[in-house]
């Protein structure tokens, strides 16, 4: 299903653990265009839980989440 | 949207490297959360961010149950157990991938975490404005009041 997301920009946050994947996350959806696709990626089991609340919090949309082996993949929309 | 941003206050009151963490921690998250964060540095917590110190923080095993590796309280009392203590603490934080103190604070600079020396703390351990890292601002319980009496958080570490 909608694997025809465009993803304007990738962020690896693989090997990272809290609070560096959303801070990161926040600081790279900044240099993109509202309307723009960033996937991020991470091996951190509490980026689930953090990534909704930060989407949450943010008002950025989390539009899907991927997970192989033990990489997430967090497809978020600047959404302001 | 010219909605008030959420804002969270944190007091930083211990100087060993577990306690270091929590505020830190929690203020870059709020950062990347777009909210606003400060936190207020005071009488051993002052030692985070003296530039002298904040790499050299450490660990008590003394009192402290809850180490991974239990340590009986006559034995944590011994010299170089609480540097043994440290060291081993550093090696999993490490192994984990956790971000040091110090990259946390650039972290914090970075993403514009109000970060206040109290000034009372730095007379009484004769701490110098120059001991603290970059981007400190110094000022008494009445600076940190002013802060936290809009905050949505306000917490004490």
């Amino acid at each position: 299903m909608a694997e025809d997301i465009k993803v304007d920009s990738t962020l690896d946050c693989k090997g990272l653990v809290c609070p560096e994947p959303i801070v990161k996350t926040n600081i790279a959806i900044k240099k993109l265009q509202v309307g723009q696709v960033l996937v991020m990626e991470s091996t951190d089991a509490g980026a689930t839980s953090d990534m909704h609340s930060w989407a949450k919090r943010t008002g950025h949309q989390l539009l899907k989440e991927e997970a192989s082996g033990n990489v997430l993949k967090f497809y978020v929309k600047k959404m302001k | 949207m010219t909605e008030k941003p959420k804002r969270i206050a944190l007091i930083a009151s211990k100087g060993t490297l577990d306690m270091a963490y929590p505020p830190l921690i929690l203020a870059t998250a709020a950062i990347a959360m777009d909210m606003e964060a400060g936190i207020f540095f005071t009488f051993y917590g002052l030692d985070i961010i003296n530039k002298h110190k904040y790499n050299y923080l450490k660990v008590p095993p003394l009192g402290n149950p809850a180490m991974p590796v239990p340590m009986p309280n006559i034995l944590g009392a011994l010299p170089g157990m609480t540097a043994m203590a440290t060291m081993m603490m550093k090696s999993w934080m490490s192994k984990a991938n956790v971000a040091s103190i110090p990259k946390l604070l650039d972290m914090a600079r970075e993403g514009g975490v109000r970060m206040i020396g109290c000034q009372m703390t730095m007379d009484v351990m004769g701490v110098k404005k120059e001991d603290l890292i970059d981007g400190i601002e110094i000022g008494g319980a009445a600076t940190f009041l002013d802060f936290a009496v809009d905050a949505n958080i306000s917490l004490f570490v």
